[in-house]
Protein backbone atom coordinates (compact mmCIF):
# COMPACT_ATOMS: atom_id res chain seq x y z
CA UNK A 1 0.00 0.00 0.00
CA UNK A 2 1.22 3.27 -1.03
CA UNK A 3 1.67 6.03 1.76
CA UNK A 4 -0.10 9.53 1.03
CA UNK A 5 2.82 11.98 1.85
CA UNK A 6 2.05 14.68 4.76
CA UNK A 7 3.58 17.32 2.66
CA UNK A 8 4.20 16.87 -1.13
CA UNK A 9 5.75 20.09 -3.48
CA UNK A 10 6.23 19.71 -7.11
CA UNK A 11 8.29 22.43 -9.05
CA UNK A 12 7.36 24.61 -6.55
CA UNK A 13 8.61 28.51 -7.25
CA UNK A 14 8.42 31.37 -5.89
CA UNK A 15 9.17 35.05 -6.75
CA UNK A 16 8.43 37.83 -4.09
CA UNK A 17 8.88 41.35 -6.04
CA UNK A 18 11.85 41.01 -8.42
CA UNK A 19 13.83 38.23 -6.23
CA UNK A 20 12.94 34.23 -7.11
CA UNK A 21 13.59 33.12 -3.89
CA UNK A 22 12.94 29.27 -4.80
CA UNK A 23 12.55 27.44 -7.75
CA UNK A 24 12.02 23.57 -8.52
CA UNK A 25 11.41 22.30 -5.02
CA UNK A 26 9.98 18.89 -5.03
CA UNK A 27 9.74 16.85 -1.91
CA UNK A 28 7.60 14.24 0.08
CA UNK A 29 7.27 14.01 3.39
CA UNK A 30 6.14 10.86 5.44
CA UNK A 31 4.61 10.66 8.45
CA UNK A 32 6.24 9.89 11.52
CA UNK A 33 9.21 11.50 9.35
CA UNK A 34 11.32 14.51 11.00
CA UNK A 35 12.85 16.53 8.24
CA UNK A 36 15.34 18.98 8.46
CA UNK A 37 15.32 22.05 6.04
CA UNK A 38 18.58 23.35 5.95
CA UNK A 39 20.33 26.02 3.98
CA UNK A 40 21.95 29.37 4.47
CA UNK A 41 20.55 32.34 5.75
CA UNK A 42 18.28 33.83 2.48
CA UNK A 43 18.16 30.54 1.44
CA UNK A 44 14.09 30.30 1.38
CA UNK A 45 13.60 28.19 4.15
CA UNK A 46 11.12 30.23 5.98
CA UNK A 47 9.05 31.36 2.91
CA UNK A 48 9.11 27.63 1.81
CA UNK A 49 7.60 26.95 5.63
CA UNK A 50 4.90 29.85 4.71
CA UNK A 51 4.30 28.38 1.42
CA UNK A 52 3.40 25.33 3.11
CA UNK A 53 1.08 27.12 5.78
CA UNK A 54 -0.95 28.55 3.06
CA UNK A 55 0.40 32.37 4.30
CA UNK A 56 1.49 32.65 0.70
CA UNK A 57 0.72 31.00 -2.39
CA UNK A 58 3.56 29.52 -5.03
CA UNK A 59 3.78 31.53 -8.14
CA UNK A 60 3.88 27.94 -9.83
CA UNK A 61 4.09 24.58 -9.22
CA UNK A 62 2.34 22.13 -6.01
CA UNK A 63 2.12 22.62 -2.93
CA UNK A 64 -0.16 19.65 -0.78
CA UNK A 65 -0.31 19.23 2.78
CA UNK A 66 -2.37 16.37 3.41
CA UNK A 67 -3.33 15.81 0.37
CA UNK A 68 -4.85 19.14 -0.08
CA UNK A 69 -3.54 22.85 -1.22
CA UNK A 70 -3.22 24.47 2.03
CA UNK A 71 -5.36 27.61 1.91
CA UNK A 72 -8.01 24.84 1.16
CA UNK A 73 -6.92 23.08 4.12
CA UNK A 74 -10.41 24.48 6.17
CA UNK A 75 -10.43 22.99 9.23
CA UNK A 76 -8.25 20.40 9.14
CA UNK A 77 -5.46 23.20 9.54
CA UNK A 78 -6.19 23.00 12.98
CA UNK A 79 -4.27 19.43 12.68
CA UNK A 80 -0.69 21.48 12.14
CA UNK A 81 1.00 22.79 14.62
CA UNK A 82 3.12 26.11 13.45
CA UNK A 83 6.26 27.38 15.57
CA UNK A 84 7.20 30.56 13.74
CA UNK A 85 10.68 32.12 13.77
CA UNK A 86 11.07 35.59 16.36
CA UNK A 87 7.45 36.18 16.99
CA UNK A 88 8.07 40.04 17.35
CA UNK A 89 5.77 41.83 20.35
CA UNK A 90 5.65 44.28 22.88
CA UNK A 91 8.26 43.63 25.66
CA UNK A 92 6.08 43.23 28.82
CA UNK A 93 3.30 41.62 27.22
CA UNK A 94 1.05 41.04 30.10
CA UNK A 95 0.59 37.14 29.61
CA UNK A 96 1.14 34.32 31.43
CA UNK A 97 2.41 30.97 29.82
CA UNK A 98 -0.55 29.48 29.96
CA UNK A 99 -2.22 32.24 28.05
CA UNK A 100 0.49 32.16 25.07
CA UNK A 101 -0.25 28.08 25.57
CA UNK A 102 -3.73 28.64 24.51
CA UNK A 103 -3.49 30.67 21.93
CA UNK A 104 -2.32 27.66 20.02
CA UNK A 105 -6.36 26.92 19.94
CA UNK A 106 -7.51 30.34 19.07
CA UNK A 107 -8.35 29.34 15.42
CA UNK A 108 -10.79 30.13 12.86
CA UNK A 109 -13.06 27.04 14.11
CA UNK A 110 -12.94 28.72 17.50
CA UNK A 111 -13.54 32.35 16.37
CA UNK A 112 -16.19 34.71 18.56
CA UNK A 113 -16.40 32.03 20.97
CA UNK A 114 -15.65 31.11 24.21
CA UNK A 115 -12.99 28.27 24.41
CA UNK A 116 -14.36 25.23 25.38
CA UNK A 117 -12.99 24.18 28.61
CA UNK A 118 -10.84 20.68 27.34
CA UNK A 119 -8.61 24.05 25.46
CA UNK A 120 -7.51 24.74 29.05
CA UNK A 121 -6.74 20.71 30.04
CA UNK A 122 -5.16 20.59 26.56
CA UNK A 123 -2.68 23.55 27.29
CA UNK A 124 -1.71 22.11 30.80
CA UNK A 125 -1.13 18.65 29.53
CA UNK A 126 1.21 20.61 26.17
CA UNK A 127 2.76 22.48 29.40
CA UNK A 128 3.54 18.87 31.18
CA UNK A 129 4.71 17.49 28.21
CA UNK A 130 7.31 20.71 27.41
CA UNK A 131 8.06 20.30 31.23
CA UNK A 132 6.86 23.68 31.61
CA UNK A 133 3.28 22.80 34.05
CA UNK A 134 4.56 24.32 37.31
CA UNK A 135 5.42 27.73 35.13
CA UNK A 136 1.69 27.93 34.02
CA UNK A 137 1.11 31.00 35.66
CA UNK A 138 4.25 32.64 35.53
CA UNK A 139 4.28 36.09 32.97
CA UNK A 140 5.47 34.97 29.72
CA UNK A 141 8.39 37.49 29.57
CA UNK A 142 9.74 36.14 32.65
CA UNK A 143 10.85 32.93 30.94
CA UNK A 144 13.68 32.19 29.89
CA UNK A 145 14.90 32.32 26.26
CA UNK A 146 14.71 28.13 26.72
CA UNK A 147 11.73 28.55 28.09
CA UNK A 148 10.04 30.78 25.74
CA UNK A 149 11.26 28.17 22.74
CA UNK A 150 9.41 25.35 25.20
CA UNK A 151 6.18 27.54 25.45
CA UNK A 152 5.70 28.22 22.10
CA UNK A 153 6.40 24.11 21.01
CA UNK A 154 3.62 23.82 23.67
CA UNK A 155 1.41 26.12 22.01
CA UNK A 156 1.81 24.19 18.77
CA UNK A 157 1.22 20.65 20.64
CA UNK A 158 -1.80 22.53 21.84
CA UNK A 159 -4.00 22.08 18.86
CA UNK A 160 -3.00 18.12 18.73
CA UNK A 161 -1.53 18.26 15.48
CA UNK A 162 -0.61 15.65 12.93
CA UNK A 163 2.04 17.86 11.69
CA UNK A 164 4.71 20.32 13.54
CA UNK A 165 6.19 22.80 11.55
CA UNK A 166 8.81 24.64 13.44
CA UNK A 167 10.64 27.44 11.87
CA UNK A 168 14.65 27.83 13.33
CA UNK A 169 13.15 26.46 17.16
CA UNK A 170 16.64 25.88 18.62
CA UNK A 171 17.88 29.81 17.71
CA UNK A 172 19.51 31.64 20.99
CA UNK A 173 19.19 28.39 22.65
CA UNK A 174 22.56 26.91 24.28
CA UNK A 175 23.20 23.33 23.65
CA UNK A 176 21.97 21.49 26.66
CA UNK A 177 18.80 23.36 25.98
CA UNK A 178 18.99 22.26 22.54
CA UNK A 179 19.54 18.37 23.28
CA UNK A 180 16.34 18.61 25.47
CA UNK A 181 14.24 20.34 23.29
CA UNK A 182 15.26 17.88 20.02
CA UNK A 183 14.87 15.02 22.39
CA UNK A 184 11.27 16.28 23.20
CA UNK A 185 10.87 16.35 19.38
CA UNK A 186 12.07 12.92 19.06
CA UNK A 187 9.75 11.69 21.75
CA UNK A 188 6.63 13.40 20.50
CA UNK A 189 7.57 11.70 16.71
CA UNK A 190 7.77 8.23 18.23
CA UNK A 191 5.33 8.14 21.18
CA UNK A 192 2.31 10.45 18.95
CA UNK A 193 3.60 9.71 15.19
CA UNK A 194 3.96 13.39 14.93
CA UNK A 195 5.48 14.69 11.78
CA UNK A 196 7.89 17.51 12.29
CA UNK A 197 9.79 19.25 9.57
CA UNK A 198 11.98 21.92 11.08
CA UNK A 199 13.76 24.68 9.59
CA UNK A 200 17.10 25.63 10.75
CA UNK A 201 20.67 26.87 9.58
CA UNK A 202 22.20 24.56 12.27
CA UNK A 203 23.53 22.01 10.57
CA UNK A 204 25.16 20.22 13.43
CA UNK A 205 22.09 20.14 15.39
CA UNK A 206 19.35 19.03 12.99
CA UNK A 207 21.61 16.51 11.25
CA UNK A 208 21.69 14.54 14.70
CA UNK A 209 18.22 14.44 15.64
CA UNK A 210 16.27 14.53 11.78
CA UNK A 211 15.45 11.31 9.68
CA UNK A 212 15.70 13.35 6.69
CA UNK A 213 17.41 16.74 5.73
CA UNK A 214 16.47 18.52 2.61
CA UNK A 215 19.23 21.60 1.48
CA UNK A 216 18.12 24.32 -0.25
CA UNK A 217 19.30 27.63 -1.33
CA UNK A 218 16.67 28.87 -3.24
CA UNK A 219 16.69 25.55 -5.46
CA UNK A 220 17.05 22.13 -3.84
CA UNK A 221 20.47 21.20 -3.69
CA UNK A 222 20.62 17.63 -2.15
CA UNK A 223 18.33 15.55 0.22
CA UNK A 224 18.58 12.27 1.98
CA UNK A 225 19.80 10.88 5.16
CA UNK A 226 21.77 12.73 7.22
CA UNK A 227 24.97 11.03 6.35
CA UNK A 228 24.46 11.34 2.91
CA UNK A 229 23.87 15.12 2.75
CA UNK A 230 26.75 16.02 5.05
CA UNK A 231 29.02 14.15 2.86
CA UNK A 232 27.72 15.31 -0.06
CA UNK A 233 29.45 18.04 -2.44
CA UNK A 234 26.42 19.81 -3.01
CA UNK A 235 26.05 21.07 0.21
CA UNK A 236 29.43 22.69 -0.02
CA UNK A 237 28.00 24.71 -3.42
CA UNK A 238 24.44 25.21 -1.65
CA UNK A 239 26.61 26.90 1.43
CA UNK A 240 28.85 28.75 -0.97
CA UNK A 241 31.82 27.72 1.88
CA UNK A 242 34.39 25.31 1.78
CA UNK A 243 33.99 22.07 3.29
CA UNK A 244 36.75 22.72 6.37
CA UNK A 245 34.11 25.55 7.67
CA UNK A 246 31.10 23.47 6.92
CA UNK A 247 32.84 20.55 8.79
CA UNK A 248 33.04 22.78 11.88
CA UNK A 249 29.42 23.26 11.30
CA UNK A 250 28.26 19.91 10.83
CA UNK A 251 30.42 19.03 14.34
CA UNK A 252 28.94 21.93 16.27
CA UNK B 1 -25.33 66.00 45.65
CA UNK B 2 -25.60 69.67 44.26
CA UNK B 3 -23.63 68.18 41.37
CA UNK B 4 -25.72 66.01 40.19
CA UNK B 5 -29.32 67.77 40.55
CA UNK B 6 -28.48 69.72 37.22
CA UNK B 7 -29.11 68.16 33.81
CA UNK B 8 -26.45 68.83 31.89
CA UNK B 9 -23.88 67.84 34.95
CA UNK B 10 -25.89 64.40 34.88
CA UNK B 11 -25.68 64.43 30.84
CA UNK B 12 -22.05 65.16 31.52
CA UNK B 13 -21.17 62.11 33.66
CA UNK B 14 -23.01 59.99 31.58
CA UNK B 15 -20.99 61.30 28.57
CA UNK B 16 -17.62 60.83 31.07
CA UNK B 17 -19.14 57.57 32.19
CA UNK B 18 -18.92 56.20 28.88
CA UNK B 19 -16.27 58.08 27.29
CA UNK B 20 -14.47 56.38 29.93
CA UNK B 21 -15.37 52.96 29.61
CA UNK B 22 -14.57 52.93 25.72
CA UNK B 23 -11.38 54.59 25.82
CA UNK B 24 -9.67 52.49 28.17
CA UNK B 25 -11.09 49.02 26.42
CA UNK B 26 -9.51 50.33 23.49
CA UNK B 27 -6.09 51.88 25.08
CA UNK B 28 -5.69 48.27 26.17
CA UNK B 29 -4.84 47.45 22.22
CA UNK B 30 -3.56 50.86 21.40
CA UNK B 31 -0.55 50.44 24.00
CA UNK B 32 -0.26 46.42 23.62
CA UNK B 33 -0.27 47.26 19.33
CA UNK B 34 1.83 50.30 19.77
CA UNK B 35 -0.74 52.18 18.07
CA UNK B 36 -0.90 55.67 20.16
CA UNK B 37 0.68 57.98 16.95
CA UNK B 38 -2.49 56.67 15.40
CA UNK B 39 -4.54 57.42 18.08
CA UNK B 40 -3.22 60.82 18.03
CA UNK B 41 -3.44 61.31 13.87
CA UNK B 42 -7.04 60.37 13.80
CA UNK B 43 -8.10 62.43 16.46
CA UNK B 44 -6.65 65.32 14.79
CA UNK B 45 -7.32 64.67 11.26
CA UNK B 46 -10.60 64.69 11.82
CA UNK B 47 -11.43 68.20 12.58
CA UNK B 48 -11.77 68.27 8.65
CA UNK B 49 -15.08 65.84 9.33
CA UNK B 50 -16.06 68.76 11.64
CA UNK B 51 -15.42 71.14 9.47
CA UNK B 52 -17.57 69.36 6.84
CA UNK B 53 -20.78 68.80 9.20
CA UNK B 54 -20.23 72.50 10.15
CA UNK B 55 -20.22 73.60 6.34
CA UNK B 56 -22.92 71.26 5.55
CA UNK B 57 -25.28 72.37 8.62
CA UNK B 58 -25.28 68.72 10.05
CA UNK B 59 -24.18 67.40 13.39
CA UNK B 60 -20.36 67.81 13.18
CA UNK B 61 -20.04 64.52 15.07
CA UNK B 62 -21.70 62.43 12.65
CA UNK B 63 -19.27 63.69 9.67
CA UNK B 64 -16.50 63.46 12.27
CA UNK B 65 -17.27 59.98 12.76
CA UNK B 66 -17.27 59.14 9.08
CA UNK B 67 -14.33 61.38 8.39
CA UNK B 68 -12.37 59.00 11.29
CA UNK B 69 -13.74 55.83 9.95
CA UNK B 70 -12.28 56.63 6.67
CA UNK B 71 -9.22 57.89 7.59
CA UNK B 72 -8.62 54.76 9.45
CA UNK B 73 -9.34 52.38 6.75
CA UNK B 74 -7.10 54.82 4.24
CA UNK B 75 -3.85 54.14 7.19
CA UNK B 76 -4.65 50.60 7.24
CA UNK B 77 -4.58 50.09 3.62
CA UNK B 78 -1.72 52.13 3.14
CA UNK B 79 0.17 50.35 5.89
CA UNK B 80 -0.75 46.90 5.73
CA UNK B 81 1.53 44.63 3.82
CA UNK B 82 4.29 47.11 4.95
CA UNK B 83 4.10 49.01 2.00
CA UNK B 84 4.40 52.29 4.00
CA UNK B 85 5.62 52.80 7.36
CA UNK B 86 2.81 54.10 9.89
CA UNK B 87 4.37 56.93 11.35
CA UNK B 88 4.42 58.20 7.68
CA UNK B 89 1.24 57.53 6.77
CA UNK B 90 -0.16 58.89 9.91
CA UNK B 91 1.86 62.22 9.56
CA UNK B 92 0.01 62.73 6.27
CA UNK B 93 -3.34 62.35 7.51
CA UNK B 94 -2.57 64.15 10.71
CA UNK B 95 -1.64 67.33 8.56
CA UNK B 96 -3.98 67.03 5.99
CA UNK B 97 -7.21 66.36 8.05
CA UNK B 98 -6.39 69.07 10.14
CA UNK B 99 -5.21 71.57 6.89
CA UNK B 100 -8.64 70.72 5.40
CA UNK B 101 -10.35 71.22 9.09
CA UNK B 102 -8.83 75.01 8.75
CA UNK B 103 -9.51 75.63 5.04
CA UNK B 104 -13.10 74.82 5.28
CA UNK B 105 -13.62 76.48 8.87
CA UNK B 106 -11.90 79.63 7.15
CA UNK B 107 -14.76 79.76 4.44
CA UNK B 108 -17.25 79.44 6.51
CA UNK B 109 -19.14 82.76 8.26
CA UNK B 110 -20.27 83.90 11.55
CA UNK B 111 -19.57 82.16 14.95
CA UNK B 112 -20.19 78.61 15.80
CA UNK B 113 -19.72 77.94 19.17
CA UNK B 114 -19.99 73.66 18.32
CA UNK B 115 -16.75 74.06 17.07
CA UNK B 116 -14.88 75.63 19.56
CA UNK B 117 -16.43 72.85 21.94
CA UNK B 118 -15.26 69.79 19.60
CA UNK B 119 -11.88 71.53 19.42
CA UNK B 120 -11.06 72.17 23.09
CA UNK B 121 -13.66 69.63 24.73
CA UNK B 122 -17.10 70.88 26.47
CA UNK B 123 -18.59 68.07 27.83
CA UNK B 124 -20.97 70.44 30.14
CA UNK B 125 -22.74 71.02 26.46
CA UNK B 126 -23.26 67.66 25.71
CA UNK B 127 -27.20 67.03 24.74
CA UNK B 128 -29.11 64.29 25.09
CA UNK B 129 -28.71 63.48 21.27
CA UNK B 130 -25.11 63.57 21.79
CA UNK B 131 -25.94 60.73 24.46
CA UNK B 132 -27.86 58.70 22.29
CA UNK B 133 -25.13 58.82 19.29
CA UNK B 134 -22.00 57.79 22.11
CA UNK B 135 -24.24 55.13 23.43
CA UNK B 136 -25.18 53.93 20.11
CA UNK B 137 -21.15 53.87 18.95
CA UNK B 138 -20.28 52.63 22.64
CA UNK B 139 -22.37 49.68 21.79
CA UNK B 140 -21.40 49.05 18.60
CA UNK B 141 -17.11 48.94 19.55
CA UNK B 142 -17.62 47.05 22.75
CA UNK B 143 -19.43 44.26 21.03
CA UNK B 144 -16.94 43.57 18.36
CA UNK B 145 -14.37 44.03 20.83
CA UNK B 146 -16.03 41.35 23.72
CA UNK B 147 -16.99 39.00 20.43
CA UNK B 148 -13.38 38.95 19.18
CA UNK B 149 -11.35 39.60 22.26
CA UNK B 150 -9.33 36.89 22.21
CA UNK B 151 -8.58 37.00 18.38
CA UNK B 152 -7.84 40.86 18.77
CA UNK B 153 -5.30 39.66 21.34
CA UNK B 154 -4.26 36.87 19.73
CA UNK B 155 -3.19 39.26 16.59
CA UNK B 156 -1.56 41.88 18.87
CA UNK B 157 0.55 39.02 20.36
CA UNK B 158 1.77 37.03 17.09
CA UNK B 159 0.15 37.89 14.24
CA UNK B 160 2.17 35.18 12.04
CA UNK B 161 0.23 32.32 13.81
CA UNK B 162 -2.80 34.11 14.20
CA UNK B 163 -2.83 33.96 10.17
CA UNK B 164 -1.17 30.20 10.35
CA UNK B 165 -4.35 29.53 12.78
CA UNK B 166 -6.45 30.40 9.92
CA UNK B 167 -7.88 33.78 11.80
CA UNK B 168 -8.72 36.38 9.08
CA UNK B 169 -5.68 38.98 10.49
CA UNK B 170 -6.48 41.98 8.25
CA UNK B 171 -10.25 41.88 9.00
CA UNK B 172 -9.71 41.81 12.76
CA UNK B 173 -7.23 44.53 12.35
CA UNK B 174 -9.57 46.75 10.26
CA UNK B 175 -12.21 46.05 12.60
CA UNK B 176 -9.58 47.17 16.00
CA UNK B 177 -8.96 50.61 13.41
CA UNK B 178 -12.60 51.62 12.95
CA UNK B 179 -13.02 50.63 16.60
CA UNK B 180 -10.74 52.96 17.75
CA UNK B 181 -11.58 55.72 14.98
CA UNK B 182 -15.40 55.57 16.44
CA UNK B 183 -13.99 55.48 20.22
CA UNK B 184 -11.47 59.04 18.84
CA UNK B 185 -15.01 60.51 18.35
CA UNK B 186 -16.48 59.50 21.42
CA UNK B 187 -13.36 61.52 22.83
CA UNK B 188 -13.34 63.66 21.17
CA UNK B 189 -16.86 65.07 22.52
CA UNK B 190 -15.92 64.79 25.94
CA UNK B 191 -12.00 66.03 25.45
CA UNK B 192 -12.37 67.89 22.46
CA UNK B 193 -9.60 67.15 18.94
CA UNK B 194 -6.45 68.93 20.96
CA UNK B 195 -6.29 66.05 23.87
CA UNK B 196 -8.95 63.33 22.45
CA UNK B 197 -5.59 60.81 22.63
CA UNK B 198 -4.78 61.02 25.95
CA UNK B 199 -7.41 58.62 27.35
CA UNK B 200 -6.78 56.70 24.61
CA UNK B 201 -3.17 55.65 25.66
CA UNK B 202 -2.82 56.62 29.40
CA UNK B 203 -5.45 54.31 31.41
CA UNK B 204 -3.64 51.40 29.56
CA UNK B 205 0.00 52.74 30.00
CA UNK B 206 -0.82 53.06 33.71
CA UNK B 207 -1.41 49.11 33.50
CA UNK B 208 1.06 47.92 31.60
CA UNK B 209 4.24 47.62 33.37
CA UNK B 210 2.49 47.46 36.95
CA UNK B 211 0.16 44.17 35.90
CA UNK B 212 1.73 40.81 34.91
CA UNK B 213 -1.36 39.57 32.94
CA UNK B 214 -4.35 40.81 30.79
CA UNK B 215 -7.38 40.82 32.50
CA UNK B 216 -5.41 43.17 35.49
CA UNK B 217 -4.11 45.61 32.99
CA UNK B 218 -8.09 45.81 31.55
CA UNK B 219 -9.42 46.32 34.40
CA UNK B 220 -6.59 48.77 35.93
CA UNK B 221 -6.91 50.41 32.47
CA UNK B 222 -10.96 50.71 33.32
CA UNK B 223 -10.56 52.00 36.89
CA UNK B 224 -8.32 54.82 35.78
CA UNK B 225 -10.28 55.77 32.79
CA UNK B 226 -13.59 56.04 34.47
CA UNK B 227 -11.49 57.39 38.27
CA UNK B 228 -9.87 60.27 36.29
CA UNK B 229 -12.73 61.22 34.14
CA UNK B 230 -15.25 61.40 36.95
CA UNK B 231 -11.96 62.71 39.29
CA UNK B 232 -11.51 65.40 36.17
CA UNK B 233 -15.04 66.44 36.24
CA UNK B 234 -15.54 66.91 40.17
CA UNK B 235 -12.14 69.25 39.52
CA UNK B 236 -13.56 71.04 36.58
CA UNK B 237 -16.97 72.05 38.68
CA UNK B 238 -15.18 73.28 41.39
CA UNK B 239 -12.47 74.51 40.39
CA UNK B 240 -14.49 76.34 37.07
CA UNK B 241 -11.55 74.79 34.71
CA UNK B 242 -12.15 72.90 31.40
CA UNK B 243 -13.31 69.67 31.83
CA UNK B 244 -10.80 67.90 29.13
CA UNK B 245 -7.50 69.37 30.56
CA UNK B 246 -8.91 68.38 33.91
CA UNK B 247 -9.42 64.72 33.04
CA UNK B 248 -6.00 64.56 31.25
CA UNK B 249 -4.35 66.17 34.45
CA UNK B 250 -6.06 63.36 36.87
CA UNK B 251 -5.25 60.37 34.44
CA UNK B 252 -1.64 61.75 33.89
CA UNK B 253 -1.79 61.59 38.05
CA UNK B 254 -2.43 58.54 38.04
CA UNK B 255 -0.46 57.09 35.81
CA UNK B 256 2.78 59.12 37.59
CA UNK B 257 1.62 57.41 40.57
CA UNK B 258 1.71 54.21 39.00
CA UNK B 259 5.22 54.69 37.53
CA UNK B 260 6.60 55.99 41.23
CA UNK B 261 5.18 53.20 43.30
CA UNK B 262 6.63 50.55 40.60
CA UNK B 263 9.96 52.46 41.15
CA UNK B 264 9.53 52.03 44.76
CA UNK B 265 8.45 48.73 44.59
CA UNK B 266 11.84 47.61 42.55
CA UNK B 267 13.82 49.34 44.72
CA UNK B 268 12.70 47.17 48.07
CA UNK B 269 12.87 44.53 45.42
CA UNK B 270 9.38 42.97 45.88
CA UNK B 271 8.78 40.83 42.25
CA UNK B 272 5.97 43.44 41.32
CA UNK B 273 7.89 45.95 40.93
CA UNK B 274 11.56 45.98 38.75
CA UNK B 275 10.44 43.30 36.54
CA UNK B 276 12.78 43.39 33.15
CA UNK B 277 12.88 40.84 30.08
CA UNK B 278 16.04 38.26 31.08
CA UNK B 279 19.11 39.68 30.80
CA UNK B 280 20.58 39.50 27.34
CA UNK B 281 17.04 41.20 25.42
CA UNK B 282 13.70 38.88 24.91
CA UNK B 283 15.19 35.90 23.12
CA UNK B 284 18.61 35.28 24.69
CA UNK B 285 17.66 34.59 28.02
CA UNK B 286 19.06 31.21 29.42
CA UNK B 287 17.40 27.97 30.26
CA UNK B 288 16.35 27.99 34.50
Amino acid sequence: MTRQPVVYTQELEMILGNSRVLENISMEVFPGDMVGIIGPNGAGKTTLLRLLLGLIRPTAGTVLVFGTRPEKLGKTMDEVGYMPQHPTFTDHFPLSAEDVVLMGTYTASTMGRRLPAEARQRAALSLERVGLLDRRGTPFHELSGGQRQRAFLARALCKEPRLLLLDEPNAGLDLPTQSRFFALLQELRLEKGITVLLVSHDLAVVARYASRLICINRTMHVHGSPADVLNSPQLEEAYRCEFDVLLNMKRG
Amino acid sequence: MEIFSYGFMQRAFLAVAMAGLLCSTLSFFVVLNRLSFMGAGISHAILGGIAIGVLLDINPLYTAGIFAVFIALAIGTLTRNGRMHPDTVIGVFFASGMALGVFLISLQEGYHPELFSLLFGNVLAVTAQDLWFLGGLKVLVLVFVIIFFKELLAISFDEELARANGLPVSVLYMGMLVSLALTVVVSVLVLGVVLAAALLVIPAATGHRLCTNYRSMLFLSLGVGLGSGFLGLGVSYRLDVPSGAAIVLCAALFFFLSQSGRSILGALGSPKGGREAPPGGERNGHEH
